[in-house]
Parts: structure tokens; sequence; C-alpha cells
């Protein structure tokens, strides 16, 4: 015991003591038409969020010129350079009018996944939040297949190759959106259950021992955390705009039968 | 605890386990993916950027099935069902 107090650490190396795994927090519920409707913390994040992505951008691009740029000018042209590239190499140059679009979600994602840093929820831990992102896709696939083949062809394409695969076809229209929106909330909520695991398993271990040892405390799940936290946000929303521009560019009929 | 109660809590527990056998198909599809692209890259070193691309978005669509074996395995540990 007298070797212990010599070993004090500080209270914040001691790790958490409980292990809690719940939804989003929520803040306040109406009633609309008989449907109750959640007002999630989920909601002032992504208002954060947006807050945030919209203070960088204005940031960046504030007093731009053509002759004599400033770092913040080049920063922000690299960064739309990069996203068109992207965008020309994946769906191809009568495309790029979605470059923008692909930007917003990919910056949403980023930003949205990296909150949690902050000790805050990660606003792609809600399935609520990847599942409109999902939507959006879905309504843009079909409005593609309509624009490109007209409504008689848009449904022909269900009984196509044989009327047969009609329930097949269904299924996997239904099945491209879903499985997008439950990829990328499977790795960030899982990511971030298994980090609350190991902080807290590895937290309790130093207690049954009687040693506060810091390096399993903070050190080991800082260096798991880099891979969970780091490296899988940014996977996961570079493959949900990857994933979403190849479905919607693929909803169109290829360039060469266009040329 | 009711038997019941602890009946249920050790089905869910042992049916998360089992849910999890789904991360070996996603392991070894992968692994196979990633192959592929090492020997496409030393064959063709300037592709290399179109071939990473294109093996991440796979690995990403192969790794969907193991995804939703965890978040069956997560829900029936951390939801309790039926209790």
């Amino acid at each position: 015991m007298q070797i212990m107090a010599n070993f004090a650490v500080p209270k914040i190396l001691e790790g958490p003591t409980e292990l809690s795994v719940d939804g989003a927090n929520i803040i306040a519920s109406f009633k609309l038409f008989g449907i109750t409707i959640n007002f999630t913390e989920t909601v002032v994040l992504e208002w954060i969020v947006i807050a945030v992505i919209l203070g960088v951008c204005a940031f960046l691009t504030r007093g731009m010129k053509v002759q004599g740029v400033s770092k913040r000018q080049v920063i922000a042209e690299m960064a739309v350079e990069t996203v068109t590239n992207l965008v020309r190499d994946t769906m191809g140059k009568r495309w790029l009018f979605f470059t923008p679009y692909v930007a917003t979600i990919f910056c949403f994602s980023i930003f949205g996944s990296l909150i949690s840093l902050l000790g805050l929820r990660a606003v792609t831990s809600d399935f609520s939040v990847l599942l409109t992102w999902a939507a959006i896709t879905f309504i843009l696939i079909t409005a593609t297949k309509i624009r490109f083949g007209g409504i008689g062809g848009y449904l022909k394409g269900f009984a196509d190759p044989i009327p047969v695969m009609l329930p097949i076809n269904i299924l996997s229209e239904v099945a491209t959106p879903t499985a997008m929106a439950l990829r990328h909330f499977g790795n960030i909520a899982g990511g971030s259950i298994i980090m609350g695991l190991v902080y807290y398993g590895l937290a309790s271990l130093c207690r049954m021992i009687g040693l506060q040892i810091p390096i399993l405390t903070v050190g080991i799940p800082a260096v798991l955390s880099l891979y969970f936290d780091l490296f899988s946000d940014f996977m996961q929303a570079f493959i949900f705009i990857m994933l979403m521009m190849v479905f919607i560019s693929n909803a169109g009929p290829s360039e060469e039968e266009t040329a | 605890m009711d038997m019941s109660e602890a009946i249920v809590l050790a089905g869910s527990a042992i049916g998360a386990g089992l849910a999890m056998i789904a991360g070996i198909g996603p392991g070894i599809g992968e692994g196979y993916a990633v192959g592929k692209a090492c020997e496409a890259i030393a064959r063709q070193p300037e592709a290399s950027g179109a071939v990473t691309r294109t093996m991440f978005v796979g690995c990403a669509v192969a790794e969907s099935t193991g995804i939703y074996g965890l978040i069956i395995a997560l829900l029936l540990i951390f939801l309790k069902p039926f209790t």
C-alpha cells in the first residue's frame, strides 16, 4: 500500500469506470399528427458540423485573387481539384456537375466522424443519418435511370432479362442503399463500441491488480484508436462517396453508347 | 435472476459469438483481393493508383457481410432481446 501512494497517477490516466452503450440522447420530443418526433443530440451535433464546415470554407475562400494567391487559396484550389479529378476519373466527364454534392457528403462524413475525437458522439454512429444519405442516393439513382430511359424504360428494367426476375430486381434495388448505409454505420458504431470495450477492459484490469499502468489504460487504446477512429473514418467516407458515384454513373448508359 | 432470463442471456451471448462466424468469409475474400492487387501492382506499377482505389471499394463491398454479422452480434449483446 505504501508503494502505491508513491506511484499516484493523475485522475485522467485511470481510465473509465463504467461502460455504457446507448443510442443518441433525446433532448426534446414533441408530437406531430400523432407521431412522436425525437429531437436527439445528433441533430445538434450535425448543426455544429455544418457550422464548422461553413467556417472552414469561408476562411479558405476569403479574398480570392487571380494573381499573387495566398496559402489559403492554394489549399482551397487543391481540395477542389482533387475532388474534381476523382469525379472525372470515376464517373466520366459528363457527370462533373456532381462534384459539389460528392464533396459535401465527403466533408460531412469526415467531420461527422472525427467529432468523436473531441469526446462527443459521432454523427455517423446514428443510423438515421446514414439512412438519409442512402435515401438521397437512391433518389438520384432512380432519377438518373428515368432521365436516360424514360419512365417506361425504368419500369421495363425491372423485368430484365426475364419477367421472372422481377422480385429479385426489386430486392436488389432496395438493397443497394440499405447496404451502403449499414456498412458505414456498422464500421463507425462498431469501432466506437470496440474502443469503449478496450478502454473499459484495460482500466478494469488495472484496477483488479491494484496497479495503475498508464500504458495499459491510455497507451494501447491510443494506438488502436488510430485505426478505429482516424483511418476507418477516412476510409468509410471515401468508400461511401466512391460507391455513390459508381452506382449513379452505372444507372445511366456508358460514355461510348451516348457518344 | 430468473431461470428463463438466464437462459435468454446465455442464448444471446452464444448467438453473438456464432454471428461473428460471418467474419471468416470477408477475411478470406479480402485477403484474396488484396493479394491479387499486389500482383497487379507488381506487374504494372504505373497503374497502382487505379488498382488501389478499385481494391478498396471491392474490399468495402466484400466487408459488408462481416459488418452485418457484427451488427447482429452487437445488438444481441447490448440490446438483450426478450428480457
